[in-house]
């Protein structure tokens, strides 16, 4: 499955349905909603935390929360 | 009066330049306290609309919603929600930022439903043209039925027009702006029906928000309305819904007038966050900082200190020559000059560390160095947040614990509340300063480094390092079960405001002096008491005792003089005190002069410093413009040997890295736990290690 976590740097995707419970609130609020792009834009070491663009809205996240968030990747 | 005043609401995300627009409306004229019961810094400031006219304005702590998941966040809910509240706005200011309107516009659509009387500033206008953003006012306020400014807080440009707006804050439209019920509408029909005359908003944020306002209410809707009762897991899902359909508003109103031409977008962000988020680049760019503010707390602000240091020396002596003797006299000299002095002397430090602190954050790199940090952080069980308490603990552990509320992991937030007393704040470094002074010699080691810099040095490792041993164990010993997420903002890189860092560390430092300074003033004269007066005979005829011991010696009168002074000092009640508990401190290499400052600065430890000062003067009738530090050079055991050696200057030192001396911090520390048990654990277990290293270290030194 696709995820958040398994984009790689410059990669970007599409968020698809996920399972609210496991999302936080506030990432929600921020523009993690489905349909919206998501791109990757720089790990930490250990590819974790994650630098993520959603919605035009600069935000890190963990890899654990990361996992749970689903996409469809974009091909350039 | 009452009536002419305008009370306003300053709502806003973090990171959108809302204090900068409360600056600019307030200047100098603001307070900092408390929300009552709680520790959430509450700004308000007033401003001059006109000749009739002020308002009184409210800076709220920067939330991204009104779902709250801070103490921060609750405290924006309570005031918004109370309509009785002695702050409940007349208007609402939302401040919100030209590159992240579509996100800010989430939190303005929520208060627009709450019915209060709305302004949208949209603020960095000044960056529209280099980002390519075009807006058409006024479409968008038709669509969001309010008023917008747009506004740069760097230029000053709109902040007059906020003014002229409010003057007119009448004719503000206070509609909402979309209707959330079409989440659930038979859910939202059947609430209507129960509570026909209430805002279905404002209720559907009580059912939902697990904060202080509404007990009460809240028990109400469940009793009037059984069927409100829904599953956290369901409410959640509503919440989700709502979000769902905010943003489907907010996106159709920015498709008619927001318009970004990314052709025309410069951006800095990418080309800096390759450099400070580099895998390598990044930490050593971190850990330069964290040397250079180093340099700044101990080698740049040294100038500044011996000025203060010796200008209380100064106007020690000046007062003692100039008021006639007396009490009085000494009262004001030994113990009020001499324990202001010991404040006063450590502001440069303070004002280092705040302008440090506030330009981090200013400017961005705050939440760089969190990312950076979160995964070593962790190993620890600590989060990439905790390096901002962590860091700001070096100023006071106080604010720094108030710093963690944005921590979102409870068992990650307590460890770092519980040991971010171990990093050395500025209370310890008059204390490390004067007696890294006394024992350690002022020579240069390996050609390049000061011997003096360096043991202050080390003792900030060990202040960190302790911190991460000791959060570590907890991680392995508590056993809490917490919801862990992480989400952190990497905001734009802004290049800090000369205004915003002025007035953050002014209130910083001024709080941190008069906090501080009441502790220490109040100490300071208990003790020139305690040490001035005394009960039996031998403090009331110590003149003609010492006299007769000594009929045979030759002593010069000043010698004399000293000695009956000392004589006093050992049978004053702080003498007796001191004496009963030097059992007890003798192992660690301590006098009982040591043990009395020590005992006083479990208050706080900078009072260590003053209660010597004020030992020391009333113990001697030296010339006043000595310095505290010549006095400590000079003290010696009856044997001869100096009090302040290197073995009990070490071990003195070891004994203030990990004690747990603080009143302030013990306070903040009950409050935010809201359990005594925390800071007792902290109290006894860091004094306790303290006293072991102390002990250790002199034993294997002396």
């Amino acid at each position: 499955m696709q995820t958040i976590a398994t984009l790689q740097k410059g990669e970007k995707g599409i968020i698809q349905e996920f399972d609210i419970a496991r999302v936080p609130l506030k990432l929600i609020e921020m523009g993690c909603l489905p349909g919206n792009t998501v791109e990757l834009v720089q790990f930490a070491p250990f590819q974790d935390p994650m630098y993520i663009n959603i919605n035009d809205c600069y935000v890190a996240i963990r890899k654990e929360t990361a996992i749970h968030i689903s996409i469809k990747k974009i091909t350039q | 009066m009452s009536a002419n005043i305008l009370k306003v609401a300053l709502i806003g995300n973090p990171n959108t330049g809302k204090t900068s627009v409360f600056n600019h409306l307030t200047g100098l004229n603001q307070q900092v306290g408390n929300y009552p019961g709680i520790t959430v810094e509450k700004k308000v400031g007033f401003c001059k609309l006109s000749q009739h006219q002020r308002a009184k304005i409210i800076d709220l702590p920067g939330t991204y919603s009104l779902n709250a998941s801070s103490f921060d966040e609750s405290v924006v809910i309570e005031l918004l929600m109370n309509k009785n509240g002695e702050d409940y706005p007349d208007v609402a200011i939302v401040v919100s930022e030209v590159e992240n309107l579509k996100r800010n516009l989430l939190l303005f659509t929520q208060i627009k439903d709450l019915e209060i009387p709305t302004i949208l500033v949209i603020n960095m206008s000044d960056r529209m043209k280099r980002k390519g953003i075009s807006i058409d006012v006024d479409v968008l306020e038709k669509e969001l039925d309010t008023k917008i400014l747009l506004v740069s807080s760097r230029t000053k440009k709109g902040i007059e027009s906020i003014k002229t707006l409010l003057q007119n804050s009448k004719s503000l439209s206070s509609d909402s702006c979309l209707d959330s019920s079409i989440i659930d509408k038979e859910y939202f029909d059947r609430l209507e029906k129960v509570f026909p005359n209430q805002s279905l908003y404002k209720l559907w944020l009580v059912i939902t928000q697990d904060v202080n306002f509404g007990k009460v209410e809240k028990n109400e809707i469940k009793e009037k309305a059984s069927f409100a009762t829904k599953s956290n897991s369901e409410l959640k899902r509503l919440q989700h819904k709502e979000t769902i359909a905010r943003y489907k508003f907010i996106n159709d109103v920015l498709k008619k007038g927001y318009t970004v031409d990314k052709s025309k977008a410069r951006d800095l962000r990418s080309v800096f966050d390759r450099i400070l988020t580099h895998k390598i680049f990044g930490y050593v760019i971190f850990f330069s900082i964290l040397l250079l503010i180093f340099q700044a707390i101990f080698d740049w602000s040294s100038v500044p200190m011996d000025f203060i240091d010796a200008s209380f020396a100064s106007l020690g002596d000046w007062v003692s020559h100039t008021l006639p003797a007396g009490n009085f006299t000494d009262l004001l000299v030994d113990g009020v000059i001499a324990g202001l002095g010991g404040i006063a002397i450590f502001i440069p430090q303070i004002v280092f560390l705040f302008l440090f602190i506030s330009v981090l954050e200013e400017s961005g790199y705050m939440s760089r160095v969190v990312f950076l940090m979160d995964r070593i952080m962790r190993r620890f069980g600590l989060s990439g947040k905790s390096v901002v308490p962590l860091i700001s603990g070096t100023a006071c552990a106080i604010p720094a614990i108030m710093a963690t509320r944005n921590i979102e992991s409870w068992k990650e937030r307590l460890i770092t509340i519980l040991v971010t007393p171990f990093t050395t704040c500025s209370a310890r470094l008059p204390v490390y300063a004067i007696l890294i002074a006394l024992v350690i010699p002022d020579k240069r080691v390996l050609g390049i480094f000061n011997a003096q810099g360096l043991t202050l040095m080390f003792l900030y490792i060990l202040g960190f390092a302790s911190a991460i041993i000791a959060a570590h164990i907890l991680n392995k010993i508590l056993k809490i079960k917490s919801k862990s997420y992480f989400v952190v903002e990497m905001p734009n890189y802004k290049l800090p405001m000369f205004k915003n860092v002025f007035i953050n560390v002014l209130e910083k430092t001024k709080s941190f002096v008069f906090e501080a300074g009441k502790i220490i003033l109040a100490i300071s004269i208990v003790l020139w008491f305690l040490a001035s007066y005394g009960p039996g005979e031998k403090f009331i005829n110590a003149e003609q005792i010492v006299k007769n011991e000594v009929e045979n010696s030759q002593f010069s009168e000043r010698e004399l003089d000293d000695k009956i002074a000392s004589y006093k000092l050992e049978h004053s009640y702080i003498g007796i005190v001191g004496k009963t508990i030097e059992p007890i401190i003798r192992p660690l290499g301590y006098d009982w002069k040591i043990g009395i400052a020590l005992a006083t600065s479990f208050a706080a430890r900078e009072v260590f410093v003053s209660t010597l000062a004020t030992i020391y003067s009333v113990g001697s009738v030296g010339d006043e413009d000595e310095t505290i530090k010549d006095k400590m050079r000079q003290e010696v055991h009856p044997s001869g040997k100096k009090v302040f050696n290197f073995a009990s200057g070490i071990s003195l030192l070891l004994f203030y890295a990990f004690a747990m001396q603080c009143m302030g911090t013990l306070a903040v520390v009950k409050r935010e736990t809201n359990s005594w048990k925390w800071p007792l654990i902290q109290l006894f277990g860091m004094s306790g290690i303290a006293y072991i290293a102390a002990l250790i270290a002199f034993q294997l030194l002396k």
